[in-house]
């Protein structure tokens, strides 16, 4: 993948493609395609983010050969970040399944924004939504209320035909690799599968789109093209279905536990290898994991997650710094760290996750959290700032390392009495 | 009933204060598997001890062999198609020798293991009460009511709530984590001296993980029990194993008490796994020291040192020769190295400009 030339200057997701440069074809395919779905949005977008000053950071980014024009992917740095345009708005989203007493609240009213080039860490324990949180981003899931805008289009209206197309430029990738890969198929068919379903190009266009998919994901196309996924060891699978995830050209890309089923030494080459995609083909991730120190590994800002609520949205640096809601706190303390200095583990969480059946009045966390007074059975706190870009959900939140007493909002009162 | 018939001949354990040597003693374990594309040598020459109430963390990458191992310690292997030798002594008795029937006397109530995914080890459709009170009716042979009342207490000692109730459950009533707690209490039941635990925690949540490894300290302490935690994640036994040892391509490469392993690394391996560990410490987006490659093919495995394709300080010298176990210094500081890291650098050069980069006729091994 050296001698990448993007001659449009305007075409959104196919800035920095490595693969786009050797099937032209598919190249006018995919820019008709994103011209139907957001009506000239993302040109638009492209624009603003190129006036930002990031053709300057696209220059010196991470991938050195490529010959770019103005790419969301060249946005690197947090303040280029800040001011890139919104991709994806997630507002008031619920998820619940089942009806009457067996409903499980999933997802209660999430609100985040992911901006372009941005990626965003969900962090929480198994069963606090956060995986049903990116399954609803790309419907899989069909929210039970709220709103999903990506790049502009309202994807909780969408018909079945615009959510087809539209999930091309949002592709997810799964916890387990191997499980994931169709057994009984070729690497080669798989990785090529997603174009053709969409018909793009001719057959060798596509072999050849293929062959620089794994190749930029560092399987050999020679020897893996003819084999199956049961040849291939857990951290190669996620190879695969990460080309897999890129041969449609997504501008986000939604990883749920990517890495957990791995190895470290796996997952460290597996988080490099996002990384460096994310830089070369200027992606914006959701970044799921249940591990606070993979996730901050590779996320901007980090969202933490419990029994379906938010508790905590700040910059990933700051989470770790300054971590105001107890619930984060038990979770950084949990993480073992290979330092045998470090002694026991303080404040290790205790008792299991609520039911979602029927979750604790109030505050979600108050069950297991060590801070919990009287008005976190009577009132939700609601996602608030402590400090610019730093939000929090909790009464008595830790700020400059003293845990203070926030006012009870009166509009929450009146909500839960209701 | 089945759970009655034994063997007759029963083996009689002195008690642990007594015991002269350590409780287990493995030396030279090898573990072979024959398959259509060859000998898979699993475990290939794996020595060890542990000593009672101590804890040895054993840790890998997948397909190191760390799991056959502690199968092999069992004597839980298909017998077809696998060549074992070597010798695993416990508490006096050579138990690659003994006969099943007499190893039955063994497992469970001497010496136990805890699998790594709870819900394909235990059965579906048995209660988990009669589970956990399988091992004491046929070891202790306690009554009903007697089993009953331990099950409750041991499921309240591993933290699981209103445990009288639990008895009754279905493992799949129960959540990953409480599941775990549940092939903790049966491993635990009779207070066996030795307990493996193969990636106990492996897929659980972080917090999960922290409770569970707390509770098997806790326990371990009670019980005054030795344990051998297996594991991938150097972070796990960091400070909770007296004594690491480091496998690769089924063998021990480096072998230390816990702390000097951290601070007096020798192997350029272990320095490579602790390397690829994302810290929290770190700020975001710092690049991972990922170790490039795959372990060996075990079947194919080089002549040389086995980590020599993927060791950024390798020398000629280690693709021809494979470096034994030994130690310098410290005698309790193994390493199979030729060229032993000392304040993270390799001491010994031939060449000094060869340091980092990796010779071209092993990159294209």
């Amino acid at each position: 993948m050296t001698d990448v030339q993007t001659g449009q200057e305007g075409a959104s997701s196919s800035g920095v493609d490595p693969a786009v440069a050797d099937g032209s074809g598919a190249t006018a395919g995919s820019a008709v395609a994103d011209g139907q779905v957001a009506t000239g949005g993302s040109a638009v977008a492209d624009g603003q983010v190129a006036t930002g000053g990031s053709a300057a950071t696209g220059a010196n980014g991470t991938a050195p050969d490529v010959v770019s024009g103005p790419g969301p992917g060249s946005v690197s740095g947090p303040d280029s970040v800040a001011d890139a345009p919104i991709l994806l708005q997630v507002e008031h989203l619920v998820v619940e399944f089942g009806s009457g007493k067996r409903r499980v609240h999933a997802v209660s009213d999430v609100s985040f924004e992911i901006r372009e080039g941005e990626t965003l860490g969900l962090v929480g324990e198994s069963g606090c939504g956060k995986s049903t949180t990116g399954r609803a981003i790309v419907q899989v899931e069909v929210p039970t209320s709220g709103s999903v805008r990506f790049d502009g289009t309202e994807l909780t209206r969408l018909s079945k035909k615009e959510l087809r197309r539209i999930r091309t430029r949002i592709q997810m990738i799964f916890q387990d690799p191997i499980s994931s890969l169709n057994p009984r198929r070729q690497i080669k068919d798989i990785v090529a599968e997603p174009l053709a379903i969409w018909g793009r190009g001719t057959k060798e266009e596509r072999a050849e789109k293929v062959r620089a998919a794994l190749e930029s994901v560092g399987i050999d196309p020679e020897t893996a093209g003819d084999r199956r996924p049961g040849e291939f060891s857990g951290g190669q699978c996620q190879r695969i279905s990460i080309a897999r995830a890129l041969m449609s050209e997504p501008k986000l890309l939604i990883c749920d536990e990517p890495v957990s089923a791995l190895d470290v030494s796996i997952q460290a080459q597996i988080l490099n290898l996002l990384a460096d995609l994310k830089a070369s083909f200027g992606l914006t991730m959701v970044f799921i994991a249940h591990d606070l120190a993979v996730v901050k590994n590779v996320s901007d800002r980090v969202a933490v997650m419990y029994l379906g609520k938010l508790c905590e949205v700040t910059g990933a640096d700051q989470l770790y710094r300054a971590p105001a809601h107890p619930y984060t706190e038990a979770l950084l303390a949990s993480i073992p760290d290979p330092d045998p200095d470090r002694g026991a583990v303080a404040t290790a969480l205790s008792g299991e996750l609520p039911s979602p059946l029927d979750p604790p009045s109030g505050c979600r966390f108050r069950t297991r959290c060590p801070h919990a007074q009287a008005v976190c059975a009577e009132v939700e706190p609601p996602l608030e700032d402590v400090a610019p870009g730093h939000q929090v959900a909790c009464h008595f939140p830790l700020v400059n390392g003293t845990r203070i007493q926030r006012p009870v909002p009166a509009a929450a009162t009146a909500a839960t009495a209701s | 009933m089945s759970l009655r018939r034994r063997s007759s001949g029963r083996l009689e354990f002195p008690d642990v204060e007594d015991l002269v040597d350590p409780l287990l003693v493995v030396k030279d374990l090898h573990t072979s598997f024959r398959t259509s594309r060859g000998t898979i040598r699993a475990v290939d020459g794996v020595s060890l001890t542990v000593d009672r109430g101590r804890t040895l963390g054993v840790v890998g990458e997948s397909g190191s062999g760390k799991t056959v191992l502690s199968r092999s310690i069992m004597g839980l292997l298909p017998t077809r198609e696998v060549v074992r030798s070597g010798s695993v002594q416990f508490s006096g008795y050579q138990l690659e020798a003994m006969p099943e029937a007499q190893l039955r006397q063994v497992w469970g109530a001497q010496l136990s293991m805890i699998f790594q995914d709870p819900m394909t080890a235990l059965n579906p459709v048995v209660r988990i009460g009669r589970q956990i009170t399988e091992s004491l009716r046929l070891h202790l042979r306690m009554d009903r009511a007697e089993a009953k009342a331990t099950a409750v207490s041991l499921l309240s000692s591993v933290g699981i709530p209103s445990p009288e109730e639990r008895l009754r459950w279905y493992p799949f009533q129960l959540s990953g984590g409480m599941r775990q707690r549940v092939m903790i209490a049966i491993a635990l039941a009779c207070s066996p001296r030795l307990v493996l635990a193969d990636e106990p925690t492996t897929g659980l949540d972080v917090t999960v993980q922290a409770q569970i490894l707390d509770l098997l300290a806790d326990l371990q302490r009670e019980r005054h029990m030795a344990m051998l935690l297996v594991t991938h994640d150097l972070g796990v036994v960091a400070n909770r194993a007296d004594e690491i040892a480091v496998m690769y391509a089924g063998r021990v490469v480096e072998r230390a008490p816990a702390r000097a392993l951290f601070t007096h690394t020798k192997m350029p391996y272990t320095r490579a796994l602790m390397d690829s560990i994302p810290r929290l410490a770190n700020p975001s987006h710092t690049r991972l020291q990922a170790i490039a490659g795959r372990p060996p093919d075990l079947v194919n495995s080089p002549k040389g040192c086995k980590f020599a394709p993927r060791c950024p300080y390798v020398q000629q010298k280690c693709i021809d020769t494979e470096p034994p176990l030994r130690s310098a210094g410290s005698p309790d500081h193994l390493f199979a190295c030729w060229f032993p890291l000392v304040d993270g650098r390799p001491s010994g050069l031939p060449t000094p400009e060869a340091k980092s980069d990796r010779t071209p006729e092993v990159q294209s091994r």
